[in-house]
């Protein structure tokens, strides 16, 4: 008898336990946030939109090497090489399929000179996935981003106009070959 | 054989090889790269370092180079020693210390053999921190990209360059850790093979100038087994594909014909497929109306209805592109699409070479010969690879010599130093200098009818019962004599001729001299040259085909009104009959349709356009001159990145035109049905469904994959035409899928290999996985069936003909070949285009003297009824009374071998 009373008392308990609990979130910080009025907090290695950065000196920083679309998963990559008058090589186009991309940010760490960069913005939506289709116009933005003095053609052997051979960082003068010095 | 134990298991070896060589071919993994299967070793890296013991009891051993160590009976070695490893990962890191930071922007990258090395070897940090030393490049000219600072100073380029391909341009300078290889100064790389530097260089030094300008990685290319269609030699080649264009065409190994090598034109003639102005959808010409594929069939096939059709084929066009056409028009009014002359002589070269007393050899077995007389032909420029073959066995002295001093032929500085540039006998009898004379033991120029003079007489010096020559100058009969002398002395005589100065009487030459060699027992052998890639092919199809099949028959049969429609299969008539001919046949014909891949002057004139593939849109199968019958497969799908894009195989069309004549249904859906009626049709080719695998080839069930398994961008790379990915195209002609779906690797044998590649060996070098021993052959058999191995006959003395006499007042005109040029195709490829000569008229140095003029004056002549104007070259080789015209160059009139100039005189401006 006197188990079945305590068993409704305690019943009765943790159902007003529960009211309260309930309300009391009425009185609590907020968790969710109000997007799109409020913007969302992204840490800045988050992996998001994709994009592609510019050297130091504002030249384009991909060398259309081909490395980021070997590492794609998804194969969303795909570009292709050209070449400046004084030897520097360049995407002729640069295209990523976002509707396909899974943001896993393998194709960044595959970038030798810090080209491609996923950046913390998810806001890609669209209404029709053609439009999920990114050129170099839409990739390409005017800043470093991440390494912001890191300019490949300052390591790089290759020759472009405002550095010959030998001018490159650790490099010797180039050898005169007819020298007869031993 | 010999018996090795390699980290203590045992295996059978080659005993005449080096340890390298002996570990390679068993499949274990040795990096190296001085070394090459076809240069031989000067263990110059020390990448190679293996230990080895003196017995089984040796614990402590020794390292060794192992491509410097003789694979002796009972070695004793490890590779996987930690001395040996740690040995070879230091070697790397010096490698290394200079090598620029390149590889993103290296066109080696990604098919680079250091890079490979570099992986195997375990070299991932990079510990030197000083300056790197550099050097500056040089411009190499439109083939050859130059950039000395990758070089690690292994001296393959200059052993490939000098010793192998005998160029003089290339060079070492300088000394200890500053050697440069380059040219003395800048400027166009003069030898015909400069392109498999490309392939020879482990690094980015000397890389293909003419992929660059639209480069892409290897991992991101479609390719297929195909053939080169750049002349009759038929050379493998493995042609790569990126976004609807071809990139770049590289090496395919077959043991028997060009094994690693390919010349110039094969490999940088790829340009005319990528040309916007091809044909690519059908065109009524009159009206300028493209349309569809079933729109052109019902136009094709009212213009051709209740109509008398004449068909000419093509010897650049595949067996089965002619064989429909074969069918479409009837086998009595099918004509070859040869001149008259060249018909004549490719078939006669085919009887020649299929019952004549003398088997063919294969280009890789040229190098085996040790005295070879060249009668005729200017190689370089005809069939390349041939040159470079030859070049092989003339060099063969010096392992001969070498092995007589018990020195092993693999060892390479070793071998050339002791035979001191001893050669084996090469003679050369042309009309005008060529660019074997370097290893000729003499070399000697005469007009077309006194070359085969010169053959009658080496016949009749070495077997007396073949026909004399009457009235042969004593120096002629003396040289004569010496070739006949040479030739018998060799263990392996090679007789080298062809049809490319349209001389009967040089093939005729050739004969006796087959029958001479063979009445004296010698084991000799033969190899003629024709003029196009599917000569031999066509001349094949046509042997039991009565009358006269040459392009001239069948423009008089149009002109004569026998027939009302003329259907024209990649054939340009005016490179191949004289313009008002076919101006006159093109003008009497009521309907012309043609089929070509390219928007050549015959196809301006069609009524109907229909787009045919080139070799890298379509399959087929040519003969080679050695008739060997060897397939090309479809390396892209051009329709994948352009719907609009109607290019379909030859074949293709020209069957379903028929079947709409018929009024049924199309019956050949694939290849594998197209060649199966031709062989059946044709019993002489028989052989050529045996030329590779059908179809339903499959490996573990699997199909063959075109592309690497890397292969990127696959749902980005059409994404701007639309997001929604189409299925792959599928390929009902061939076991390959048109992507990275399938087998790839080298496990398991097989012949037709698009590209190779194999685990941990990206470049080139991986072909040493699909040998049965580097260097030696393809472990599933090289490509393609020889179908001219008849049974061998005497063939009836040939008379020699009368010395060459031109009337007075007249030249001779003969044709001079130029490997960039010449060839119809590859002269459309925009680098070719680059090094191809103006048109000129070559004369001899006394004429010019008499003539008063000098070199570049502007020269009149006639040629029959035509007028030219050229600029003169003078040639102090040419022979009096003949004039040399450069073939197929623009300007320049099909030529015979009656073709006579005269009227030459300064022309005045």
């Amino acid at each position: 008898m006197i188990k079945s009373i305590l068993h409704v008392v305690h019943g009765f308990y943790t159902q007003l336990r529960s009211l309260v609990m309930i309300f009391g979130h009425a009185f609590r910080k907020r968790d969710t946030l109000q997007y799109p009025e409020e913007p969302v907090y992204l840490p800045p290695r988050y992996r998001g939109r994709i994009v592609l950065t510019r050297d130091p000196d504002g030249e384009e920083r991909c060398v259309a090497c081909n490395l980021c679309a070997a590492a794609c998963p998804v194969g969303c990559i795909s570009l292709q090489k050209a070449e400046t008058e004084d030897g520097r090589w360049y995407p002729e186009f640069f295209r990523i399929n976002f509707s396909r991309c899974i943001f896993c940010g393998l194709c960044e760490e595959a970038c030798p000179t810090t080209a491609i960069q996923l950046t913390p913005d998810f806001e890609l939506a669209e209404y029709k996935r053609q439009d999920l289709v990114y050129e170099k116009e839409d990739l390409l933005i005017a800043g470093t981003g991440k390494n912001p003095d890191y300019n490949f053609y300052r390591v790089s052997g290759l020759a472009i106009a405002g550095k010959p051979k030998g001018a490159a960082q650790n490099e010797a003068e180039p050898v005169n070959v007819k020298g007869l010095l031993p | 054989m010999a018996t090795i134990h390699v980290d203590g298991k045992q295996y059978e070896v080659d005993g005449a090889d080096n340890l390298l060589q002996a570990c390679l071919s068993l499949g274990l993994d040795v990096p190296y790269f001085c070394w090459h299967p076809a240069l031989g070793s000067v263990g110059a890296c020390r990448q190679c370092a293996v230990k080895q013991y003196s017995d089984e009891n040796d614990t402590r051993g020794r390292l060794v180079m192992s491509c410097m160590t003789p694979a002796t009976d009972n070695s004793w070695i490890s590779i996987d020693d930690e001395e040996a490893k740690a040995f070879r990962a230091s070697v790397i890191e010096w490698l290394m210390i200079n090598h620029p930071h390149d590889c993103p922007v290296c066109e080696e990258g990604g098919h680079c053999h250091l890079q490979d090395m570099t992986v195997m070897t375990g070299h991932n940090q990079r510990r030197y921190r000083f300056s790197k030393r550099t050097h500056v490049n040089q411009d190499l000219g439109p083939f050859i990209a130059h950039e000395m600072n990758r070089c690690i100073a292994c001296y393959r380029c200059v052993r490939y360059y000098k010793d192998y391909a005998g160029g003089t341009d290339l060079g070492v300078f300088g000394a200890h850790d500053e050697v440069y290889f380059g040219r003395v100064e800048d400027g166009v790389l003069e030898s015909e093979f400069s392109g498999n530097l490309t392939e020879v260089c482990p690094t980015g030094v000397f890389t293909d100038k003419t992929h660059s300008e639209r480069y892409n990685r290897k991992w991101d290319m479609q390719f297929a087994p195909s053939i080169c269609h750049g002349c009759s030699a038929g050379c493998n080649i493995s042609p790569g594909e990126r976004y609807g264009e071809i990139r770049r065409i590289e090496n395919r190994f077959n043991g028997s014909v060009n094994h690693y090598f390919l010349c110039d034109r094969g490999r940088f003639g790829y340009g005319y497929v990528n040309r916007k102005d091809r044909p690519q959808r059908p065109l009524l010409q009159r009206s300028r109306l493209s349309m569809g594929i079933d729109a052109a069939l019902d136009q094709a096939a009212g213009l051709l209805n209740r109509q008398r059709i004449l068909g000419i084929g093509s010897p650049r066009a595949s067996l089965e592109s002619n064989f429909a056409l074969r069918e479409l028009v009837g086998a009595e009014d099918f004509y070859s699409g040869m001149a008259r002359e060249e018909l004549a002589n490719v078939n006669a070269i085919r009887e020649l070479i299929q019952h004549g007393p003398l088997p063919t050899a294969s280009i890789r077995d040229i190098e085996n010969h040790d005295a070879v007389f060249v009668l005729g032909e200017d190689l370089t420029q005809t069939a390349a690879r041939i040159a470079l073959a030859l070049r092989q066995s003339a060099r063969g002295k010096a392992t001969e010599i070498a092995e007589a001093a018990g020195i092993q032929s693999w060892h390479q500085a070793a071998v050339q130093n002791i035979a001191q540039g001893a050669l084996n006998p090469v003679f050369i009898a042309s009309v005008d200098s060529t660019r074997l004379d370097d290893i000729a033991a003499e070399a000697v120029r005469a007009a077309p009818a006194d070359l085969a003079r010169l053959g009658f007489a080496v016949a009749h010096a070495i077997d007396p019962s073949a026909p004399a020559v009457d009235g042969l100058e004593a120096d002629a009969r003396e040289l004569a004599g010496r070739i006949a002398e040479a030739l018998l002395a060799a263990r392996r005589p090679l007789l080298v001729s062809g049809a490319s100065l349209g001389s009967r009487s040089l093939i005729d030459a050739a004969a006796n001299i087959a029958q001479a060699l063979k009445n004296r027992g010698k084991d000799a052998s033969i190899s003629m040259v024709v003029p196009e890639a599917n000569s031999m092919g066509l001349s094949i199809m046509l042997a039991d085909e009565p009358g006269d099949r040459s392009v001239e028959a069948a423009l008089d049969a149009v002109v004569e009104g026998r027939y009302d429609a003329l259907v024209i299969l990649e054939n340009d008539l005016y490179r191949r009959a004289d313009s008002q001919l076919v101006d006159a046949a093109l003008a009497a014909a009521k309907v012309v349709i043609v089929v070509d891949h390219q928007q050549t002057p015959t196809a301006d004139k069609a009524h109907l356009l229909l787009p045919a593939s080139s070799f890298a849109e379509g399959d087929g199968t040519l003969v080679s001159l050695e008739g060997r019958a060897q397939r090309f497969f479809q390396v892209f799908e051009p329709g994948y990145y352009n719907p609009d894009v109607l290019i379909r195989e030859g074949w293709r069309w020209l069957h379903a035109l028929r079947h709409t004549l018929l009024g049924k249904p199309v019956d050949w859906t694939s290849l594998d049905q197209v060649t199966a009626a031709c062989a059946a049709v044709h019993p002489r080719l028989a052989g050529i469904t045996e030329a590779a695998p059908d179809a339903s080839f499959r490996i573990k069930g699997q199909k063959l994959a075109r592309a690497p398994h890397r292969y990127s961008g696959r749902t980005a790379m059409r994404a701007n035409i639309s997001v929604h990915e189409p299925r792959q195209p599928q390929d009902p002609d061939s076991p390959f899928a048109f992507s990275m779906e399938g087998y790839s690797g080298a496990g398991q044998d097989r012949q037709q290999i698009p590209f190779a590649w194999s685990p941990g060996w990206n470049s080139p070098q991986a072909w040493n996985k699909f040998q049965d021993e580097v260097g030696g052959h393809l472990r599933a058999g090289d490509p393609g069936v020889r179908l001219l191995d008849g049974a061998r006959m005497d063939v009836d003395w040939a008379q020699p003909p009368a010395a060459f006499a031109p009337a007075a007042g007249t030249w001779q005109v003969v044709p001079l070949y130029h490997l960039f040029g010449s060839e119809e195709n590859s002269a459309r490829a925009e680098p070719i285009q680059q090094r191809m000569p103006q048109p000129y008229v070559a004369l001899a140095e006394a004429e010019a003297q008499r003539l008063g003029v000098t070199d570049g004056a502007m020269l009149a002549l006639s040629l029959g009824d035509r007028q030219l104007q050229l600029p003169a070259r003078i040639s102090s080789e040419l022979p009096l009374g003949v004039i040399g015209l450069p073939v197929g160059l623009p300007g320049i009139p099909p030529l015979t071998a009656a073709s006579v100039a005269t009227g030459i005189k300064e022309a005045t401006r």
